[in-house]
């Protein structure tokens, strides 16, 4: 088995707007060049925390690295902040000294976010401050060294920052998405795996195909996407790295090969094989090729995920008649265990990051829904309201959800916060957008 | 025009169910749209669809008429959920086991797919449920084994679009996919 090259093709983006997603495809159908997905946050969200983020001193307003603009589109994004409009700001200081607290009082803003840019010898540095406005307390400040192609990233790891200081929760946006995006009507229809930052910008694709591309999962080191692909009539998984466009085709069996989920320590694919004409569960070890199987029941057994400790793996099967969620060792050689009783259908579980619940799909009052299980209690409490909800994946933080939904005819995502507080939707302008998946927290913040 | 045995029967197959609505399969057009650039991500198959005439020079005359015969008579559809064989498609699945018995040559895929209510893995599942029901129900007929291949698309398929019943009943269903 070889590596082989596939596409990566990098797109750019004329600009970018505080608090909205852009996705720029690099639509390669015959009507347009670049057709572009834009999706804006359509629901506002009710207790989120006012908060200031003046123009960074130093460089222009405007353009894809103003890095106040994406600090706030990164808060908004949260759901738990509520920037201020930019055509709201009584000032623009970028200066401790320069700040008059009365002033963001009477525009009831709860913190303040203020900062510069200057040229430095190896580059930029990027200087912030957080405060309180009711106190003037400082609560954070802190300079950073970058260039100005590391601007984004700099204005997002200073949004985790901020985040932690205010919520005692790490940061998530200096990770990325990946997800699934269909054009085209049946039966002739385009499927692209992209990968966009967490904020949407920056979208590349992965890989396309006229054939079906499904189930993508992020290796746990961030450098590899696994996913199943019927290009050739028939499914086959590929692990793929992000960064050279390698690819290794790792499971063609007979029949379906589904589903991918990584072991912790990024060596198995859990996966769903139907060697007897019925799917059933297998580990595979990518070193060695070695086969292990878990299930054998003649019902459908798939979606495996695998628990923190790696020792488990939860999956969905509908051996007691409807879909529901079971626990089986992930050694073989185990009867499996249900978990699940509630709500005649729940199906496609995710691990949280504390191992602590699963997030899964429920069938609520009729309507597809999104609900987390908590492993200890067992209680479903089902987080959004839409008919068609399907593949919640959590931020690596645990604090927030992206999950399908569906929008009128179209497919798009959309984000719930994983205690129930609130759910925000997102709206797009081209396309299907499908089966989104949180990447693991970058090595510096693991 | 003399028609073999073989073809008869389907037709009479395909009249005894002429109370359910006839259903066109879309030509297989996947093979048509090379992906720009990135050939090995494109679809690869290069099999004829039965619609496109191509393999004819192959085949004799008799089997030709058979195999456009079956043309209008190629999808099984089910109900929400089940993986079961309708009354009124079971001389579908009849007609294509005539045909494969009397030309041993030939040979089916069965494509299952769903409606794309609930997960999307559960749904290739279910879709390959379907696809094993009507494997079975060739094989009992004397289809051989080696003649049936199946997939299942799950929901990545639809025939239609639409969120709503009747985009629903014709996304669940069982293509049978006569390649030679």
């Amino acid at each position: 088995m070889t590596f082989q090259r596939a596409q990566a093709r990098p797109t750019r983006l004329s600009h970018a707007r505080a608090l909205a997603w852009f996705f720029v495809l690099a639509g390669s159908l015959a009507t347009s060049a670049h057709a572009q997905l834009r999706l804006d946050i359509t629901q506002g969200v009710r207790d989120a925390v006012p908060i200031a983020v003046v123009p960074f001193g130093g460089q222009a307003e405007g353009g894809p690295n103003d890095v106040a603009a994406v600090i706030a589109g990164d808060l908004q994004l949260s759901g738990r902040f509520k920037p201020l409009e930019r055509r709201d700001l009584v000032a623009r200081p970028t200066r401790g000294e320069q700040v008059r607290f009365e002033d963001w009082r009477l525009l009831e803003s709860d913190f303040l976010v203020i900062g510069h840019v200057a040229p430095e010898a190896s580059g930029l540095a990027v200087e912030f401050e957080l405060f309180n406005v009711q106190t003037g307390q400082q609560l954070l400040t802190k300079r950073l060294v970058t260039s100005e192609r590391g601007l984004r990233a700099t204005a997002h790891r200073i949004a985790d920052l901020i985040f932690e200081r205010l919520t005692g929760i790490p940061g998530a946006f200096s990770t990325r998405i990946a997800y699934v995006a269909v054009d085209g009507r049946p039966p002739r229809q385009r499927y692209r795996l992209m990968v966009a930052d967490a904020d949407g910008y920056g979208p590349r694709i992965v890989t396309e195909s006229s054939e079906p591309i499904m189930s993508p999962a992020w290796s746990p080191d961030g450098q590899s996407l696994a996913y199943v692909s019927f290009e050739g009539k028939a499914s086959a998984i590929y692990v793929q790295r992000l960064a050279t466009g390698e690819r290794k085709r790792v499971s063609a069996r007979a029949g379906i090969n589904g589903a991918p989920a990584w072991s912790p320590d990024g060596r198995k694919l859990a996966l769903t094989l139907s060697r007897d004409g019925n799917l059933d569960l297998y580990v595979l070890d990518l070193a060695t090729q070695g086969l292990t199987r878990l299930t054998s029941d003649g019902a459908i057994d798939t979606e495996p995920e695998w628990s923190r400790d790696g020792a488990s793996i939860y999956f969905t099967s509908d051996r007691a008649g409807n879909a529901q969620v079971y626990r089986v060792g992930a050694g073989g050689g185990q009867e499996a265990q249900r978990l699940t009783f509630t709500n005649g259908y729940n199906a496609r579980p995710r691990m949280s990051p504390d191992g602590e619940s699963l997030a899964l799909v429920t069938l609520d009052r009729g309507a597809y829904r999104i609900a987390t299980y908590d492993l200890k209690t067992r209680n479903v409490h089902v987080l959004t309201d839409g008919r068609q909800d399907e593949a919640p994946s959590f931020a690596p933080n645990g604090a927030i959800l992206i999950y399908a939904t569906r929008a009128g005819a179209k497919g798009t995502l959309a984000m719930a916060s994983a205690d129930g507080r609130f759910q925000q939707r997102l709206s797009s302008d081209t396309g299907d957008v499908r089966e989104p998946v949180w990447s693991p927290f970058p090595p510096a913040q693991r | 025009m003399k028609w073999t045995h073989a073809v008869a029967f389907a037709l009479l197959a395909v009249g005894l169910a002429g109370c359910s609505k006839p259903k066109q399969v879309q030509p297989d057009t996947s093979a048509q749209a090379p992906v720009d650039g990135s050939a090995q991500t494109s679809g690869l198959g290069n099999e004829t669809g039965p619609s496109t005439g191509a393999s004819a020079g192959a085949m004799s005359a008799a089997q030709q008429q058979a195999l456009a015969a079956l043309q209008s008579r190629n999808i099984v559809f089910f109900e929400f959920d089940s993986s079961e064989i309708r009354a009124d498609y079971v001389s579908v699945v009849a007609a294509h086991a005539a045909y494969m018995t009397k030309f041993p040559t030939a040979r089916v895929r069965l494509e299952g797919h769903t409606d794309e209510r609930g997960s999307r893995e559960y749904n290739i599942g279910l879709g390959e449920r379907r696809a094993q029901t009507v494997r079975k129900a060739l094989m009992l007929q004397g289809v051989a084994e080696a003649q049936i291949t199946t997939v299942s698309y799950g929901e990545e398929r639809p025939a239609v679009e639409g969120s709503d019943e009747s985009a629903y009943a014709q996304n669940r269903r069982v293509e049978l996919v006569q390649v030679q």
